[in-house]
């Protein structure tokens, strides 16, 4: 029973040591492009374009059998010449937005690129009106200071019968004189 | 004191937006994973198959798909289970009078003859796509995906995944008369 946990231990803690390697890795030495500078357009290109199949993973990380296809076919078009735009323009033709990891900004993605922006300062605007009515009410700070008799009442509890009262029921005492100034 | 009502009715209106955001969202006809066809409305993408040796059937272009009436593209693999399930469901189509053509993708010559050999051939014309080239044309994420291009060569209607015998009276024949207006 203890061998078996541990050996579970050591596949839980060995297998992301054995998995990381091959999602690093997903492009073949066979696939790469001679041209260090157009190996690196190549590999910037496939990072921003979505493995159709595997719905949330680049094709550049991807190792399934379509990625490495359009692995293939965006070197292939790099080396006939095209731009990085012209690359994406052409898996965009047949795969749509959706190819692209980070979709672009148009009218039919206002709510996806502005929602947020917008969720925050509705927000922020909820947060504002309730401050300024808290502020017209009088605020936190306008909490009545605590009768002579609420003072005994806590030196009674507190135990310290004659004493000062410190800490919080200082910060009651001293409110008094802050509240008063108001 | 109006704005006093409106910031009252926010939180409902904001508890209806969001509910109305996940009726939508947990409808169980909505597939999530579903990708949008480009081309739905255009005309087929230009590519051009060469026939597989020993079919008996010929290649297929993009020419091949205008002026024959409704035609239902098949794209399929021997190596593909789901394919393999939607055969008979393509046969009966087939035989009920429908244009069939396949394009065999990711495919060798004998697999796909042992597979049509063995299920029999409901395809008019057969490309041999072994490179996979035609199939990121047509945009497809996998096999078997089925396309219903009307005569003019313009798509108009995209299944992803193998065609369920409920589907055809649902979804595919909807369509094919769609394409045939």
């Amino acid at each position: 029973m203890r061998r078996g946990l541990a050996l579970l231990l050591a596949a839980a803690l060995l297998a992301p040591a054995l998995l990381a390697p091959v999602a690093a890795w997903a492009v073949l030495p066979s696939e790469k492009l001679a041209d260090p500078a157009l190996e690196a357009r190549a590999r910037a290109i496939s990072e921003e374009i979505r493995c159709v199949v595997c719905q949330n993973e680049s094709v550049d990380a991807s190792d399934a059998d379509i990625a490495h296809d359009l692995r293939v076919l965006i070197r292939e078009r790099l080396k006939a010449g095209d731009s990085d735009q012209q690359v994406k323009d052409y898996l965009v033709a047949r795969y749509g937005d959706y190819v692209l990891l980070k979709p672009p900004f148009a009218s039919y993605t206002l709510v996806l690129w502005l929602g947020p922006v917008a969720v925050l300062l509705l927000g922020g605007l909820g947060a504002a009106v309730f401050l300024r009515s808290q502020r017209r009410r009088g605020g936190p700070a306008a909490v009545a200071p605590l009768s002579p008799e609420e003072v005994a009442r806590v030196a009674e509890l507190t135990g310290r019968q004659g004493e000062a009262p410190e800490g919080g029921v200082a910060h009651g005492g001293a409110a008094q004189g802050g509240g008063a100034a108001r | 004191m109006a704005l006093r009502v409106l910031l009252g009715a926010l939180p409902l209106a904001i508890f209806l937006a969001a509910a109305a955001f996940f009726l939508w969202g947990l409808n169980p006809q909505r597939d999530p994973s579903e990708i949008p066809s480009m081309l739905i409305g255009k005309e087929a993408p230009a590519f051009e198959l060469g026939p597989i040796p020993g079919a008996d059937r010929p290649g297929l272009a993009t020419a091949d798909l205008k002026g024959h009436g409704v035609t239902l593209v098949n794209i399929f693999a021997s190596w593909c289970i789901p394919c393999r399930a939607e055969h008979g469901v393509l046969s009966k189509l087939a035989g009920d009078g429908v244009r069939l053509v396949g394009i065999d993708y990711k495919d060798k010559p004998a697999d796909v003859l042992k597979y049509l050999g063995e299920l029999g051939n409901p395809y008019e014309r057969l490309g041999a796509d072994t490179a996979g080239r035609a199939g990121i044309d047509w945009g497809i994420s996998g096999v078997p995906e089925t396309f219903v291009v009307d005569d003019k060569g313009r798509v108009v209607y995209r299944h992803v995944g193998p065609i369920a015998p409920n589907q055809v009276d649902d979804e595919i024949l909807p369509a094919l008369e769609q394409a045939a207006k």
